[in-house]
């Protein structure tokens, strides 16, 4: 499809699902995501796909698991407090090697917190998701066209690495309305062959399954999916570079944070003063490849971010003390303006706000 | 031309079971095998496996298999009945698994009349941590958390599950059945492949509730359990159809 | 004449089998040890045995089966 349609992000979320082929949906409503679900709920019945409202997200994420582990594509949609609940469902999922997609459009925390957007679920996501040690692919989205790009890329590299996936929005890409083009309509395939899907008498059992009682065995098992996990922090690190090359001063930033400092940086060119931006695009892994080549240049680093500071540490531990790193947040839902970025760049340049 | 009575069921395989001396999860697994023999189902069967003493149970089975976290099995089997839904899907759970931190789970996939089969153990007890009162422990019962036999103004009253689920619309079967002795043995296996026949046919959530014996955590001999759950278990617990759509309604 | 089959490895000394027979024929030998150190079940008059089948089915173990002409 070559046209462009105005879509809200959340409905742009899952129509680009169902383009990847998803035909199963389990979710619970949450502020700011609940479109995710009601627009599924209208589309999946449609199309002969299920879409179940869970009573809880604790339910959700187990159907999840369920209809994952039976070998189809599937996902579940929730914001910060909803993943909390997830949280046990996910280490589950990631120690049955079960690929799914799990959306998590950001408000302010912790507790109940708020229901305007935040980016202060970073550690969860990407460092402490759940019990034991595991990952899951950590996609940033900036744009609601990118939220449907790597919605399709979520499916089918989770599939690839038998993994759970997750795309981290916030309420604020939730909500606007940006005009898309949608990608050409997958049909869903059933190629799993490790799924637990009945075997039809032509196999022995599958058993999709995380407990491994043998110390032995679990150890194996934790050492190959870190190998699996190695080579995608080889080779999937993803970013964006925005007149970096030059940069005396470069802000690091994902997500709306990222669109807020870029119209800083513009701000900043302006004045003269050499700024740079790169937008992480995957979280985990976090691409340190495009940090580490700047470091050179660079005079610092500005971490931009919607919370007390997370992501700065991920860009403290990439640059080793070779040159400062500083942030600059605002959090409970407070979005940061342009100008207030403008001046953490002014002042990181030695100069007045 | 002579043939063997007693046959292990193709759909159990061959592995020692791991529970103690006289448990009747045995009994059981043996059952759910031989009802999947007989109905020539096990390609298109999922089990999903919970936690407590039979957490194992994913081993067992010959069909294919799920593990779920401790309560989820019904989101679980939720999840892969809707991705299969021609396949047949049973959880296998305990009491502290169905009726404590999975209840919601329980009551929601009845209300949904989610065509799984649950076949729940309720041995008034937590098995596999050692003894602690489950939310079936009957007054006065001594456990290792109610080490002055449970008192119902402190720790609540047990809960009769059949007898709660009866009252959900959604819910095909729910029959309460036991293992103590032959004739109640085949009674609960005709039970047990009722509640796969009507899933087969759609027609709604199906839950057979065996009351069983922990001669282990109950501290007494297999023998000894078997008077003993007649004699405490079956009047709190008795056995009986709670719910029954029967053959011709959904 | 029925006759019974107890695989010894698999008995865990329980007596389930010896409970349920009607005719009470079964206990368990105490001159067996098992490598998990139960006592298996095993027959005392096979003669006496009806071929009813109720040691098996109250076996939680699949570890005794009866042969029937």
């Amino acid at each position: 499809m070559s046209e462009k349609v105005l879509m809200k992000g959340n409905e742009a979320i899952a129509e680009a699902a169902i383009a990847a082929g998803c035909r199963h949906f389990f979710g619970y409503p949450i502020t700011p995501q609940t479109e995710v679900a009601a627009y599924m709920s209208k589309r999946m019945p449609k199309i002969g796909g299920v879409y179940l409202q869970a009573e809880s997200e604790v339910a959700s994420i187990n159907m999840v698991l369920g209809a994952g582990a039976a070998g189809v594509r599937v996902m579940t949609s929730t914001s910060s407090p909803g993943i909390s609940l997830m949280a046990e469902g996910i280490s589950y999922i990631a120690g049955s090697d079960v690929p799914c997609l799990i959306v998590n459009v950001e408000r302010g925390g912790p507790g109940l917190g708020g229901i305007q957007p935040s980016q202060s679920d970073y550690f969860q996501a990407t460092k402490a998701t759940g019990h034991g040690d595991f990952h899951m692919l950590v996609f940033a989205p900036s744009t609601v066209q990118e939220t449907v790009d790597l919605i399709s890329d979520a499916f089918d590299l989770g599939d690839k690495y038998r993994m759970p996936t997750m795309i981290l929005s916030d309420g604020l890409l939730g909500q606007m309305m940006e005009p898309v083009e949608l990608p050409e309509p997958k049909e869903p395939v059933d190629n799993k062959d490790w799924a637990a899907k009945g075997h039809q008498g032509k196999r022995t059992h599958n058993v999709v399954n995380s407990l491994y009682i043998e110390p032995k065995e679990l150890e194996d098992l934790n050492i190959a999916r870190f190998e699996r996990y190695k080579k995608i922090m080889e080779t999937e690190q993803r970013a964006e570079e925005y007149l970096v090359d030059d940069a005396d001063i470069i802000i690091v930033a994902f997500g709306a944070s990222s669109r807020i400092s870029h119209s800083a940086v513009d701000m900043a060119r302006k004045q003269g003063i050499k700024a740079g931006l790169i937008r992480p695009i995957t979280l985990w892994p976090f691409p340190e490849k495009y940090i580490r080549k700047h470091i050179g240049h660079a005079k610092a680093f500005l971490s931009v971010e919607m919370n007390m500071g997370q992501m700065v540490e991920d860009v403290k531990m990439v640059v080793a003390e070779k040159r400062p790193v500083h942030f600059f947040g605002r959090t409970g839902g407070v979005v940061p303006t342009p100008k207030e970025v403008l001046g953490q760049i002014v002042k990181l340049n030695g100069g007045d706000c | 031309m002579s043939k063997i009575i007693g046959e292990r069921p193709k759909a159990l395989l061959d592995i020692p079971l791991h529970y103690c001396p006289g448990c009747t999860h045995g009994i059981v697994h043996r059952l759910v095998a031989e009802v999947i023999d007989e109905l020539g189902i096990e390609g298109k069967t999922v089990g999903v496996a919970s936690v407590g003493c039979s957490v194992f149970t994913y081993n067992y089975f010959g069909c294919d298999m799920v593990q779920a976290p401790h309560g989820r099995a019904p989101a679980v089997a939720t999840g892969v009945k809707r991705a299969r839904p021609d396949d047949v899907v049973f959880t296998y759970q305990g009491d502290g698994d169905l009726a404590a931190i999975g209840m919601g789970e329980t009551v929601h996939a009845a209300a949904r009349g989610e065509n799984i089969v649950a076949i729940f153990i309720n041995n008034a007890i937590y098995g596999m941590t050692g003894g602690q009162m489950a939310p079936t422990t009957l007054p006065g019962m001594v456990t290792q958390t109610t080490p002055y036999g449970r008192d119902t103004s402190v720790a609540g009253n047990p809960i009769r599950v059949c007898e709660l689920l009866s009252s959900v619309n959604g819910v095909a079967l729910a029959e309460r059945v036991t293992v103590d002795c032959v004739k109640n043995v085949k009674a609960a296996k005709r039970a047990i492949k009722k509640a796969f026949e009507y899933q087969m046919a759609g027609k709604g959530y199906c839950i057979i509730e065996v009351v069983s014996t922990c001669p282990t955590n109950w501290g007494m001999s297999p023998g000894d359990s078997i008077q003993w759950l007649r004699d405490n278990m079956l009047p709190y617990y008795p056995q009986g159809v709670y719910k029954d759509v029967g053959e011709g309604e959904q | 004449m029925p006759k019974v089959i107890v695989d010894n490895d698999r008995c865990k000394g329980c007596e389930m089998c010896v409970i349920a027979c009607p005719k009470k024929i079964l206990s368990l030998d105490h001159s067996v040890t098992n490598s998990k150190g139960y006592h298996p079940a095993h027959v005392n008059d096979e003669s006496a045995c009806i071929g009813c089948g109720s040691c098996t089915i109250m076996c939680p173990d699949c570890a005794i089966k009866v042969e029937v002409d």
